[in-house]
């Protein structure tokens, strides 16, 4: 019997569509219920504190229902078919939403690129060529690439220089959690602290500036400015609010990165009577350059995505625009998926060094 | 102590001297921004409008103590004498100080004939101080204040207290049902034999720089067609699908060091994988857990792309609710510094309570873009 061919092809079969079913079907099915109740929650008018507490529940619940009740069901089965449908109860979930939510659309985005802005007649390239010739989009790169050098060089080296010197005082912890907490904040909350700094009332009797950067430059005797409506430098006025919420992060990992230097090689150059300048350039920096390249990657793809500083700050206005705001723009106000999808495209072969060089990364590392 | 010792000593104090210093001054520069919009948000919007907040810490200014009636036969078109100081009008009404430091300013126009005096004193903290920013940006009904100009201006609220509960609607789901899914698959991926085991994973780990505008438009089309923009639901698989490649790496890296032999023995017993997933390596993970939680939590609050794509303008969270104040009412600077700091206070609660875990989930995920 266990030799029979047939059999073993029909199991294989059987198995296959097994593992589907359970893939997709079973989240499919939680799907279904969670869907329509949160129409119905979204069209009622019920006390909002209940609507929020009901679909916390409901959706948290109902993800764990879907593990219990599919595992129930498995664990019925047969030993040999359990087996193998098994893992898939830990995986189908997650690779049924990978699928649809990021591994699918980027294919279905490649087709809208080559579509119109209703997605229905095939346009060739002209996407394309919108993307990558219109002066818009020159200017978004131009912008872009400002905050990829400058606010990549900037986070990472104030980052570096803020680490090596906090593990030389006492109060290097109080020092970290202060350059840190701009992390917690969001791009929307930071536009705002901000936009306060650079407001600008202009001149008049009795007016007074009540932004900080104004009232230092009058103080030091100049006129005040309209910081935020005056291209090219006013990219490098939102740069610096990048610079501010992202030196915590480089800080951190940075910091983990020197402390992670042996103290006998330090020690040695030192009695050897190398100036702190030499052990910096000559021993901290070659000794964390694997851990400088990745951070740097990090903040140079946070750099090309960024989005809310700009829209909240200009909204794109004043020679600001970058990429992702651009791509906004064409989608929601324009209405043009299909100009969009190519923007999103070009993002996306933009990251293609990253992804190659982390898979690679996973191969060697064998953890498999 | 030898001489050599001795100034290396001195030396090292010389640069801690320094190196204090410098920290300090790159902390003050850190914090004085954020410091701007907190003591903003308590002061009067007149008072916002006639001083910068640092004028709420003490500091030495002018002080308004008497007026001044000019005679009204002066001739206000010449040079113009008062207390023995003779000034165009022009002049006078920018404001003359005067030799014995106190400043004279011609209040109005030429016809009023009013000259105010200010003395120069030092000045306390503030006390002017109010919370009535944050009832008015909470609260989604009529509010009125009045403005720079003394102005009674009407008008509706932004109900930063109905966005902050949507914030919560959609922060904890969001970071609960993807840290769920993506444990059960890390423990798929990092202990179960399955066809594709390896495919699969490269997936996952090419899907982590991914960035997320390549989805946007088709989910966008998805949800249209299923009716489900707007809802809670679609925010929350949205930030689940777009958080999971991370999540997924992440607890692998970590469950896949859980030592054999723990594992072994409960295979032996004949406990079934999913009774050793949930009473074995969920309670060993919580570490992991907990690093990933912070950060998808922090990550779900702040994100502003993902909540104005798919919740719109009905459901706002809040950052939705204040961007529109940004875009509604720029320069009501009592209404957006409050709006700002009550969208940071939870966010600020949860890193400075749950730092160190923040700082373990962040240096694992460093590869994410």
């Amino acid at each position: 019997m266990q030799n029979n061919p047939f059999k073993g092809i029909v199991r294989l079969f059987t198995s296959a569509i097994g593992r589907i079913l359970v893939s997709i079907i079973v989240p499919l099915l939680t799907f279904l219920v969670l869907w329509q109740g949160f129409i119905f929650l979204r069209d009622t008018k019920v006390n909002q504190f209940l609507v929020v507490i009901v679909a916390i529940v409901w959706g948290v619940g109902g993800v764990m229902l879907l593990y219990y009740v599919t595992n129930w069901l498995i664990e019925k089965l047969p030993k040999e078919w359990r087996n193998r449908l098994q893992p898939f109860i830990f995986v189908g979930p997650a690779l049924a939403i990978l699928g649809w939510f990021l591994a699918i659309p980027t294919f279905r985005t490649l087709i809208l690129s080559f579509q119109d802005q209703t997605s229905r007649v095939f346009v060739g390239i002209d996407n394309y060529i919108f993307a990558l010739t219109d002066r818009i989009m020159l200017e978004a790169f131009r912008n872009n690439l400002l905050w990829m050098i400058f606010g990549t060089f900037f986070s990472v080296s104030l980052g570096l220089i803020i680490a090596v010197m906090a593990d030389r005082s006492r109060f290097e912890n109080l020092y970290k959690i202060i350059i840190f907490m701009p992390m917690a904040i969001s791009f929307v909350g930071a536009g705002v602290i901000w936009k306060f700094i650079y407001t600008y009332r202009g001149e008049g009797a009795g007016i007074a500036e009540i932004g900080l950067l104004n009232a230092i430059v009058i103080v030091l005797g100049g006129t005040s400015q309209p910081w935020l409506q005056q291209p090219p430098w006013n990219n490098f006025f939102l740069i610096v609010i990048m610079v501010w919420l992202q030196t915590g992060y480089t800080m951190v990992i940075l910091s983990s990165a020197i402390k992670g230097i042996p103290a006998e090689l330090l020690e040695a150059a030192r009695v050897d009577g190398s100036n702190e300048l030499h052990i910096f350039f000559n021993i901290i920096i070659p000794t964390i350059k694997g851990t400088l390249i990745t951070v740097s990657t990090t903040i140079l793809i946070f750099s090309l995505k960024l989005f809310d500083i700009v829209r909240v700050m200009t909204g794109g206005n004043y020679g600001t625009n970058v990429i992702a705001n651009e791509f906004y723009l064409q989608r929601f106000t324009y209405g043009n998926a299909g100009r969009a999808s190519a923007i999103a495209i070009i993002l996306l072969v933009a990251v293609v060094p990253v992804m190659i060089y982390n898979l690679r990364q996973f191969r060697e590392r064998k953890a498999f | 102590m030898s001489k050599k010792q001795k100034s290396f000593k001195n030396q090292k104090k010389v640069s801690s001297l320094f190196v204090n210093g410098v920290l300090i001054f790159i902390c003050l520069i850190w914090i004085i921004p954020t410091l701007g919009v907190l003591v903003t948000s308590f002061r009067y919007s007149e008072n916002i409008f006639q001083s910068g907040w640092w004028a709420a810490f003490p500091h030495r200014g002018y002080v308004e103590t008497r007026e001044i009636n000019i005679d009204p036969s002066t001739d206000v078109n010449g040079p113009i004498t008062i207390d023995g100081v003779t000034h165009s009008f022009d002049e006078w009404r920018n404001g003359i100080t005067m030799p014995d430091g106190d400043r004279y300013t011609w209040y109005g126009n030429k016809r009023t004939l009013l000259v105010k005096v200010e003395e120069r004193k030092w000045l306390g903290f503030e006390t002017n101080l109010t919370l009535d920013n944050y009832k008015d940006t909470l609260t989604g009904k009529e509010i009125s204040f009045t403005d720079g100009m003394g102005n009674t201006i009407v008008r509706k609220g932004n109900d930063l207290g109905g966005a902050f509960l949507n914030s919560i609607a959609v922060s904890i789901p969001a970071t609960i049902i993807p840290i769920m899914i993506a444990a059960f698959a890390a423990y798929g991926f990092a202990w179960l034999n399955f066809p594709g085991r390896k495919l699969f994973f490269t997936i996952v780990v090419a899907l982590l720089v991914v960035p997320l505008q390549i989805a946007l438009v088709p989910i966008l089309q998805d949800y249209t067609k299923l009716n489900l923009n707007g809802t809670f639901l679609a925010i929350w698989m949205a930030h689940t699908g777009f958080g999971l490649p991370l999540a997924i790496y992440l607890m692998f890296n970590y469950i896949s060091t859980i030592p054999r032999e723990l594992l072994e023995s409960a295979f032996i017993d004949g406990a079934s994988p999913f009774t050793i997933f949930t009473k074995l390596i969920l309670p060993l993970s919580v570490p992991a857990l907990a690093s990933f939680a912070i950060f998808q939590f922090l990550w779900v609050w702040n994100d502003y792309l993902v909540a104005l794509v798919f919740l719109g303008d009905k459901t706002r969270v809040v950052t939705s609710a204040l961007a529109a104040i940004v875009g509604e009412k720029g320069q009501d600077w009592h209404l957006l510094t409050s709006g700002a700091f009550i969208s940071m206070i939870l966010p600020l609660i949860v890193f400075l309570a749950l730092q160190r875990y923040f700082v373990r989930g962040m240096m694992a995920g460093s590869v994410k873009g």
